[in-house]
């Protein structure tokens, strides 16, 4: 469903990808984690196709259709409702009107936006915002969702809740890769677990039954 | 197939612009009142027995344009920095040419509403007349606008990521204004003269080939400005 190969990418001097490679299968969710600079953002953007690599290659079955980005920016417009946003995206992935209001119902409900579908996004607090950006995300049904720090800004209830609608998205069959500087935050969500350091994977294995404590030592051995 | 998607998805974010823009009224006020204050200060300060109306109305017509058209070029794609949405619409499946034609269809239509104000109160303030003259008058400020707008958005995007956006547009602008609009002020100029309309056909004409020229180019290399 998604695969890296060898990716490489470098700004000027600074290696932001140095040889990096893996592989995702419906309903598997990839975290990496990483301190600040480390390539986790590239690495979501070259999947995407936002980024060219300038080595190695990233295939995401069925393209950039297939692809929902959820990260610490909403890519709303403020000065549009809620329904306008989604209705926005919606006609660029062309989602169909029916599906349209089929899938906006559905997913403003699962989110508790559903008293919010008509109001500007400048006026939603910071927590509905990042519902709003969710809902977004999911509008065109993606079958691999790239989540770059996506609980940034949330307060607990609201990560909570993001956690666990992820955790049903994965049971549905959706591949995600989360990227985070934060061990506690995705762990949990995880089937497989990246380290990232200067570029590359220092660890990278299927999270095997590993609670938030134990990836957040084995973190600390391999990034130290 | 390709060209009905291509322009469906330029009308979205057409559509989506000019809805943005009429809920903050952001560009179009700043640029209606910019305006009106330039038709008043030179209004008050010019000499009619030194230069005439006539001569005089179509350069001050042709500069209150050009500066609207570039601040309101300049919001096009700082809208889409906000909350990086930017990357949300490189991201979707669809022709990165629609986002282009998108934009200079919303950057149109905010210009063409500044002109539908300034024409009038040109004639207002001074006392030229317009009336005889109106139709070959929006078809040269048609096409004289289609010309430097397109440039003008597709600079815009190159531009807007960079820190000094503001300044780097008008710069990188201005050479390729010089043409379409030294033949704007020179047909308008005979237009309100009420000199015959074979006079400015031939300006007509080059700027229809600038149009064709620069709105073609620019489909084909915004894809390129936009990749990171």
């Amino acid at each position: 469903m998604l695969l890296a190969e060898a990716l490489r990418h470098s700004f000027g001097a600074v290696r932001a990808l140095d040889d990096v490679s893996f592989g995702l299968q419906p309903g598997q969710t990839l975290a990496v984690f990483g301190p600040n600079g480390a390539g986790k953002t590239t690495l979501l953007k070259v999947l995407a196709g936002l980024i060219r690599p300038q080595r190695g290659r990233a295939q995401v079955d069925g393209g950039r259709r297939a692809i929902g980005w959820i990260g610490h920016q909403p890519q709303l417009y403020g000065q549009l409702t809620v329904r306008e946003n989604l209705r926005f995206w919606a006609s660029l992935y062309d989602v169909p009107e029916s599906e349209f209001l089929l899938r906006k119902d559905s997913l403003l409900v699962r989110l508790g936006l559903q008293d919010h579908e008509h109001r500007r996004v400048s006026e939603l607090s910071r927590g509905l915002v990042q519902r709003a950006a969710i809902a977004r995300a999911l509008i065109h049904d993606p079958r691999v969702l790239l989540l770059d720090e996506p609980f940034t800004g949330l307060d607990r209830m609201a990560a909570e809740e993001l956690r666990e609608l992820l955790s049903e998205d994965a049971a549905e069959g959706r591949a995600s890769v989360l990227v985070t500087h934060n061990v506690d935050e995705g762990a949990e969500l995880a089937t497989h677990i990246a380290f990232m350091r200067a570029g590359r994977f220092a660890h990278f294995a299927p999270r095997a039954g590993r609670g938030p404590q134990q990836v957040s030592e084995d973190y600390r051995n391999a990034i130290a | 197939m390709r060209s009905p998607k291509l322009l469906r998805h330029a009308w979205t974010v057409a559509s989506k612009d000019l809805l943005v823009e009429f809920r903050s009224r952001t560009a179009i006020l700043s640029v209606a009142v910019f305006v009106v204050l330039v038709f008043v200060v030179f209004q008050f300060g010019h000499d009619p027995t030194a230069v005439s109306n006539v001569d005089l109305a179509p350069s001050i017509l042709w500069v209150t344009f050009t500066f609207a058209a570039i601040l309101a070029m300049n919001r096009a794609f700082q809208l889409e920095l906000e909350n990086q949405a930017l990357d949300g619409l490189l991201l979707a499946p669809i022709e990165r040419s629609s986002i282009y034609l998108g934009k200079l269809i919303a950057n149109l239509v905010l210009v063409a509403g500044v002109e539908l104000i300034g024409v009038p109160l040109l004639a207002l303030f001074f006392n030229v007349r317009v009336l005889p003259y109106l139709g070959p008058l929006l078809a040269l400020i048609a096409l004289a606008t289609i010309g430097f707008v397109a440039v003008g958005t597709l600079f815009s995007a190159m531009t807007t990521r960079t820190r000094f956006a503001d300044l780097l547009l008008p710069v990188l602008l201005l050479p390729f204004m010089i043409p379409p609009l030294s033949w704007a002020v020179l047909a308008t100029g005979r237009l309100l003269a009420g000199r015959p309309l074979s006079e400015i056909v031939g300006w007509l004409n080059m700027l229809a080939v600038y149009d064709i020229v620069f709105v073609t180019l620019a489909v084909f290399l915004f894809p390129a400005t936009v990749n990171e």
